[in-house]
């Protein structure tokens, strides 16, 4: 499996000295070719930072990135084979949604003008109205157009759902899978809606605080932790030397997270009359990224 | 799909129960794994993790450039497989929670009886 993005010790900085604003600190990882990986994470935990810095729309402050082999900053040969759908993307004054369309070949090689007009059909959207005119969910339909049909073997989606009804972010899940299927690319799906697309992912990042906290295979995740709940004393004495991610009680009920559970200590739970119950990889994201924030010891000074 | 086990294992699952039940018997086309990940709504590769995890249990086997199909024998070697788990999974739990409300064993066997009538 060849890898897309080779990603080492990246740190952007914003200011400087005390107010110094930490966007993206030392992340490493890597991104391999053909795979939907979800960038997870909750709102300026540094996303869309990263992934500016990934399209080479910022420079790294420390650190190295590779895209296609190569830095992306103003590289023609990297930035002709990205897509990069922005939340909040700007278009000249007097365009209309067919002019958008119009101008995408020349910025994406693999552009297929005919599934785009057929994804304007799908989406509903008025191809001769202004850009400006347009409403929220109407100007998300166009980035995920483009994002589809600009078939770009690299392309991020940063939340492109603003303002998308339940029925049309559907349609884009499924459109996705079905496009991706027959077309295999990289795409890169950075979203806090985690329940929604979990399915679709086949790998996770999860950035929290400018850290990549989180590396790991979709599947493996699920299932990596589970909730043990009982009377506090038995889920005290349970947990007792096991990796505990989370805890609340109730009385004398207790629920605790308990990562890295096996069949034996499934066994072993449900024998001291424990109930097991699972955790989505929602309620684990927002679990392993909370306790960041009850432990501020461990993290970098903001 | 639910959300404490890995979706590859519910795929297998899935396709072990339609087998078990009849619905995919042996020597048919079981569904490609672009049409199961848009129809389940789940990522291609993780569909295909699923079916390969049967395909290594010969259960199901892949005819060259046409796709993958219900081995000879499948579904017999499943039930054995069933049988095999069919007291830890579900009379494990039933014998815990019979404890927990003060039913004994002979109780529950008569409801057994009972119920099977």
């Amino acid at each position: 499996m060849s890898t897309v993005i080779r990603v080492d010790g990246l740190s952007k900085t914003y200011g400087a000295g005390s107010g110094a604003v930490h966007a993206v600190s030392e992340a490493t990882f890597e991104l391999a070719e053909n795979r939907i990986y979800g960038l997870l994470g909750r709102n300026g935990a540094g996303k869309t930072t990263l992934m500016q810095l990934l399209t080479g729309q910022e420079f790294a402050t420390r650190g190295t990135i590779s895209v296609f082999g190569e830095q992306p900053v103003e590289n023609a040969r990297v930035l002709e084979r990205v897509c990069f759908i922005k939340e909040s993307q700007r278009y000249p004054d007097d365009f209309r949604v067919k002019h958008v369309l119009k101008s995408a070949p020349w910025f994406f090689a693999n552009w297929d003008a005919a599934f785009a007009d057929e994804l304007v059909e799908r989406f509903r959207v008025p191809a001769n109205r202004r850009m400006k005119k347009l409403s929220r969910g109407q100007l998300s339909a166009v980035g995920v157009i483009v994002g589809l049909a600009s078939r770009a073997p690299l392309t991020f989606f940063d939340e492109p759902y603003l303002g998308l009804d339940a029925v049309a972010r559907q349609l884009f899940y499924d459109v996705l899978l079905a496009d991706y299927a027959e077309h295999p690319r990289t795409v890169v799906l950075s979203t806090h809606l985690i329940d929604e697309v979990s399915n679709l992912l086949e790998h996770v990042l999860v950035i929290d605080d400018g850290r990549i906290i989180i590396d790991a295979d979709a599947d493996e995740l699920r299932g990596s932790a589970v909730d043990v709940v009982g009377a506090r004393s038995a889920v005290e004495a349970f947990t007792a030397g096991r990796e505990v991610l989370h805890r609340a009680s109730l009385g004398g009920l207790a629920t605790a997270t308990v990562a890295g559970l096996d069949d034996a200590g499934r066994a072993a739970a449900r024998e001291a009359g424990l109930e097991l119950a699972p955790v989505s990889l929602q309620q684990l994201v927002i679990r392993t990224t909370t306790l960041g924030d009850a432990e501020p010891e461990n993290g970098e000074p903001a | 799909m639910d959300d404490s086990r890995p979706i590859f294992l519910q795929i297998a699952e899935q396709l072990e129960d339609d087998i078990v039940a009849g619905r995919l018997p042996e020597e048919t086309q079981v569904p490609s794994t672009n049409e199961l990940a848009a129809y389940l709504r789940i990522n291609p590769a993780t569909a295909g993790k699923g079916v390969n995890l049967l395909v290594d249990q010969g259960i199901l086997y892949k005819k060259r450039g046409i796709g993958m199909f219900v081995a000879d024998g499948a579904r017999a070697r499943l039930v054995a497989q069933r049988r095999d788990r069919f007291r830890e999974q579900y009379l494990a739990p039933l014998l815990t929670e019979a404890e927990r409300l003060g039913i004994t064993p002979a109780q529950l066997a008569a409801m057994i009886e009972e119920a099977g009538r």
